[in-house]
């Protein structure tokens, strides 16, 4: 059921945006009208979630510190795994979003004969970075779509995701990576027992949705194709607030935007804001320098304490009698 | 400590990087492609005969992959003879056959190619067609 | 009590999941893995809700008739209050990466021991009651009801966490599991959940200063005994005193090291040292306790407990203030105290008076751990230290969780024991440092009823020492914490026999000479030292 079910609803996503455009002609409303919607539910959504958290304080200082302390000066301190200044939580903060350095030291412990053994484990660590990546380059690539004159970085995305020269259109290496990526994503989640077990419907559907959306528009890119200077000028209608559906483009243009519609509005409700969760995570975005620097809890509040005077009045004769000194004789 | 201010300024480079498309293109004019067929080779031809090799649809479509093919036909088997499928036969060359008529490159390729960033490597290996506007380097030294 | 099966069946763990979805298997309480509750006058002490006699084996746990209500609207609270708890309700994506990396899931193979699936066991409530996908789609965004039988799982599976947080060093967003724990704890003790083992130590800590309810006399004579063996051993009469006004350091260490084995020898070991030293410091009984159980409890409640801390330094008008080897007493140091009960102006920063260092890490706090105090003695060759003394230990050293991961204190426990040893070798790479594994008893699980999950916990740090114990003849487990030196006796007999463990200022002490000692044939703990034996 929990794998499933996504399946069937991506499935369903797609015989909607099938039926609506090719059946019922409702380009408009998959064209124009749903992709608007998405994007202003991902927009809000997305700043809500944060500011959500954001209203949420740190009260304590907790850093996970991976490394030895800024101690005594001739210690040598982890300057990025136990950052004790904001450079170095700048560092961390860097290599973790952009490297995924926790990822990087993953263990697979293995049991054999009763003694355990830590193998390294970093297929996870490559199949997320590439994954991650090819997205990023995905989407950048597809910025072509969405302005004019088209902007330096996205030629060079392009140039880059092509320098095979292979086929025509030119292949794009991230196009393969991606569904390679998020099939091995996907497959450990099936065939590994542990991640079987703790996988529920919502990792599955993200993960379908993606895989459609890849498959989607390379089947719109190499085999089934469209009149891309229309899909432009349905892109660019969009964004310069002037909506209009040009004729010739092929329902499985639709397809394509719709999913990708659903997974903007998606996003915000989801595990995939993770996105923006990873910056504002207490144990990687502190100093560990707890003891040098004191920190504010903004809901700091005095409690009922046991103080000296009423420790003292309980036990003072004994006290007395064992030579501790007391307050009052 | 809520480091709200942080938080705010993530949140507008965030929104800043999401809504480039929107922002960027306010003021431009988004125009529209509009690849011309006027040269002087196309408006000699009968009203009738005004066709390429292939209907207007396949070849929007699929253009990219008849040049490819005709390359490999020509470098590697020797074949220039392609038989369109209404059976008429034409010169696999990109220059001689295509140019011919479509020698306003920058009128007819470019205008699409441009629009949606499309990179062909045809004049990697071939000459550009001269055109009045511009003069290549190419050219200059064919003249002299 | 339950009697733990023999090592070798217990190493056999059986990692196959269930056939049941994790939400359809409802919780077993299996001997040996669950605390008793606390006694209701205890409770009442403590000033705790609901008090009254139950047990967890009941079907009915006698809740607050709205207790979903309360629980609920603590959560709500919660929630605002700690981003770290809304975060990471939010943001796992369920990579897997930490389900292998928690000690009692590698002992116990139970998968809600999954560092994910243990906070699964919360965000699926969460889902339930504070996500809109929840409440709408339940069982499918992951969310569930909230039954009497989830507070049953949640008082099981939150007490076979040890807030460790070896799972948040890998975990790709920081997610770390304690934070859940501990909010988890906090709800329950809102219904009156709770461990007596914890909750008894606190209301003994309240009263007379220490988790073993030693009253002031008591605690001093404990400490008289440890002088007159030092003498025994030494030849060397020193003196501690108590409560005395105008020390320049007050000293505060967990009180077991005042009155149980092994930590009384690092308790002696502190004393020789700081006697040698001629340190003007002094100790009170009021605040006899440097560990602070409120961390495995709520927040109130540590923050009470470490009141007494700051408070007596001012009362006593020390400079500032040196801690003793312990685990979560420093975390609660390092990353609580100055924020809950500071700033601490009536102390100054900490200047060492015998080297004159000035302990800039610890500038705002004024709290120095005592093994930054004696690397740095050992750095400006201010100790006479024979190693050779130490001869008869082969020592390797376990990182206790919460100096390792919520501080970092690694290199300055290795730099004192190559000073004091002569036979120092390191467990494998991957079980120490940042990656170190939990004694198995932390956050409270060293009780007595807890054996068993506390052995299947110890199972991993029982393996990395049975390894060394193998390679290099391995016979002492030196560590930094009170409850690794009551836990991982325990931990030794069990999976690495005869494995002694030891403090490391017990080592320190072992090789320090000492003006006017007489030569010494045994080491602290009354052993012949290498070369003595007869």
């Amino acid at each position: 059921m929990r794998l499933w079910l996504p399946l069937i609803a991506v499935l369903a996503l797609i015989l909607i945006a099938y039926a609506g455009v090719s059946g019922a002609g409702m380009n408009y409303l998959f064209g124009v009208f749903i992709p608007y919607i998405a994007f202003l539910i991902f927009l809000i959504g997305f700043i809500s979630r944060v500011v959500k958290w954001g209203r949420s304080p740190v009260p304590f200082r907790i850093p996970t510190t991976a490394g030895q302390e800024k101690s005594l000066p001739w210690i040598k301190d982890n300057k990025i795994d136990n950052p004790s200044t904001t450079g170095g939580v700048i560092i961390r903060m860097l290599l973790e979003v952009f490297l995924f350095r926790s990822l990087f030291r993953n263990l697979k412990s293995e049991l054999s004969g009763g003694k355990l053994a830590y193998g390294s484990a970093k297929w996870l660590w490559l199949a997320g970075l590439a994954f991650h990546y090819s997205f990023l380059t995905i989407l950048i690539r597809h910025l072509r779509f969405f302005t004019e004159p088209i902007p330096f970085f996205v030629k060079w995305a392009e140039t880059l995701d092509g320098i095979l020269q292979v086929g025509v259109p030119t292949f794009y290496q991230t196009d393969m990576v991606i569904l390679a990526a998020v099939a091995y994503l996907f497959l450990r989640r099936v065939f590994v027992p542990q991640l079987r077990y703790i996988s529920l419907a919502n990792d599955y559907f993200p993960l379908f949705l993606i895989l459609s959306i890849a498959v989607s528009g390379i089947l719109m890119r190499y085999f089934f194709k469209t009149n891309i200077v229309g899909v432009k000028e349905l892109t660019m209608g969009l964004v310069t607030f002037s909506p209009k559906i040009p004729e010739g483009i092929g329902v499985i243009f639709y397809i394509h935007l719709f999913l990708v519609s659903i997974l903007f509005a998606y996003f915000p409700f989801s595990k995939l804001m993770h996105m923006g969760g990873v910056f504002l995570s207490p144990t990687r975005n502190l100093a560990n320098n707890n003891r040098a620097v004191r920190h504010i809890n903004p809901w700091n509040y005095p409690v009922k304490v046991h103080t000296y005077e009423e420790y003292e009045d309980e036990f003072r004769e004994v006290m007395k009698e064992a030579g501790i000194p007391v307050e009052k004789e | 400590m809520y480091d709200g201010g942080k938080i705010i300024t993530g949140l507008v480079v965030f929104i800043g990087l999401v809504t480039f498309p929107l922002w960027s293109n306010v003021g431009k004019a988004a125009k529209k492609p509009d690849p011309k067929i006027d040269t002087p080779v196309i408006q000699q031809l009968p009203e009738k005969e005004r066709k390429c090799i292939e209907p207007k649809a396949l070849m929007q479509a699929e253009h990219m992959k008849i040049l490819n093919d005709w390359r490999d036909a020509v470098v590697r088997d020797g074949n220039r003879i392609y038989v369109s499928s209404s059976g008429k036969s034409f010169n696999m060359s990109l220059q001689k056959e295509c140019m011919n008529c479509h020698s306003n490159k920058k009128k007819f390729c470019d205008e699409c190619h441009n629009y949606a960033d499309v990179k062909p490597y045809c004049w990697t290996c071939h000459i550009e067609p001269k055109e009045k506007e511009k003069v290549a380097w190419a050219s200059i030294e064919e003249n002299s | 009590m339950a009697k733990p099966p023999k090592p070798e069946e217990m190493s056999r763990i059986d990692y196959t999941m269930p056939q049941t979805p994790w939400m359809e298997t409802p919780v077993q309480y299996e001997p040996g893995c669950w605390g008793y509750p606390t006694k209701e006058n205890i409770q009442v002490y403590n000033g705790f809700p609901n008090p009254r006699a139950w047990s967890p084996l009941d079907d009915d746990w006698k809740l607050p008739a709205n207790w979903k209500d309360i629980l609920l609207k603590g959560m709500e609270e919660r929630l605002s209050k700690y981003r770290s708890f809304q975060l990471f309700m939010d943001i796992c994506v369920r990579c897997g990466a930490c389900a292998d990396k928690c000690h009692f899931f590698i002992g116990g193979g139970d998968p809600k021991n999954m560092p994910v699936l243990r906070a699964e066991l919360m965000r699926s409530i969460y889902r339930k009651n504070f996500t809109t996908a929840g409440k709408l789609l339940g069982g499918l965004a992951g969310a569930r009801e909230l039954t009497e039988d989830v507070v049953k799982e949640w008082f099981y599976y939150f007490y076979q966490c040890t807030e460790c947080r070896r799972c948040s060093v890998y975990c790709p967003y920081g997610i770390d599991t304690a934070e859940i724990t501990m909010m988890a704890r906090e709800l329950l003790h809102l219904l009156g959940v709770g461990v007596n083992w914890i909750m008894e130590p606190i209301a003994n800590c309240t009263r007379t200063g220490n988790h073993l309810g030693l009253q002031p006399h008591a605690f001093k004579g404990n400490i008289d005994f440890l002088v007159d063996d030092i003498e025994n051993i030494t030849g060397v009469r020193i003196d501690p005193s108590f409560n005395r006004k105008g020390a320049e350091i007050l000293f505060v260490t967990p009180s077991a090291d005042a009155f149980a084995e092994p930590g009384i020898y690092t308790m002696m070991g502190y004393m020789m040292l700081f006697h040698e030293l001629g340190l003007d410091y002094t100790m009170s009984t009021y605040c006899s306790e440097g560990g602070n159980f409120g961390l495995f409890t709520g927040s109130e409640t540590m923050k009470k407990l470490n009141y007494k801390i700051y408070a007596e330094a001012k009362r006593l008008g020390v400079k500032w203030i040196l801690g003793g080897e312990c685990g979560h007493m420093w975390r609660v140091l390092h990353q609580y105290m100055d924020t809950m009960n500071g700033p601490a102006d009536h102390l100054e920063a900490p200047v060492s008076p015998i080297t004159g260092t000035k302990f800039e890490n610890a500038r705002s706090t004024k709290m120095v751990h005592v093994c930054e105090f004696t690397a740095d003695l050992i750095k400006n060759n201010k100790l006479k230290l024979d190693p050779s003394r130490n001869d008869h230990r082969t020592v390797t050293f376990h990182d206790s969780c919460n100096p390792a991961r919520a501080m970092g204190i690694l290199e300055e426990p290795r730099y004192i024991i190559r000073n004091a040893c002569n036979n120092f070798f390191e467990m494998p790479e991957n079980t120490i440092r940042e990656q170190t594994f939990c004694c198995g008893g932390g956050s409270g699980l060293n009780a007595g009823e807890f054996e068993i999950i506390r052995l299947r916990g110890g199972f991993p740090r029982g393996n990395a020492l049975r390894y060394v114990q193998g390679k290099y003849g391995v016979n002492t487990l030196t560590c930094i914490c009170a409850i690794d030196r009551a836990t991982l006796v325990g931990l030794c007999d069990y999976w690495a026999p005869p494995v002694q463990v030891s403090g490391l200022h017990e080592l320190v002490a072992n090789a320090l000479i000492m003006e006017g000692e007489q030569e010494r044939t045994v080491g602290l703990r009354g052993e012949p030292l290498a070369g003595t034996e007869e």
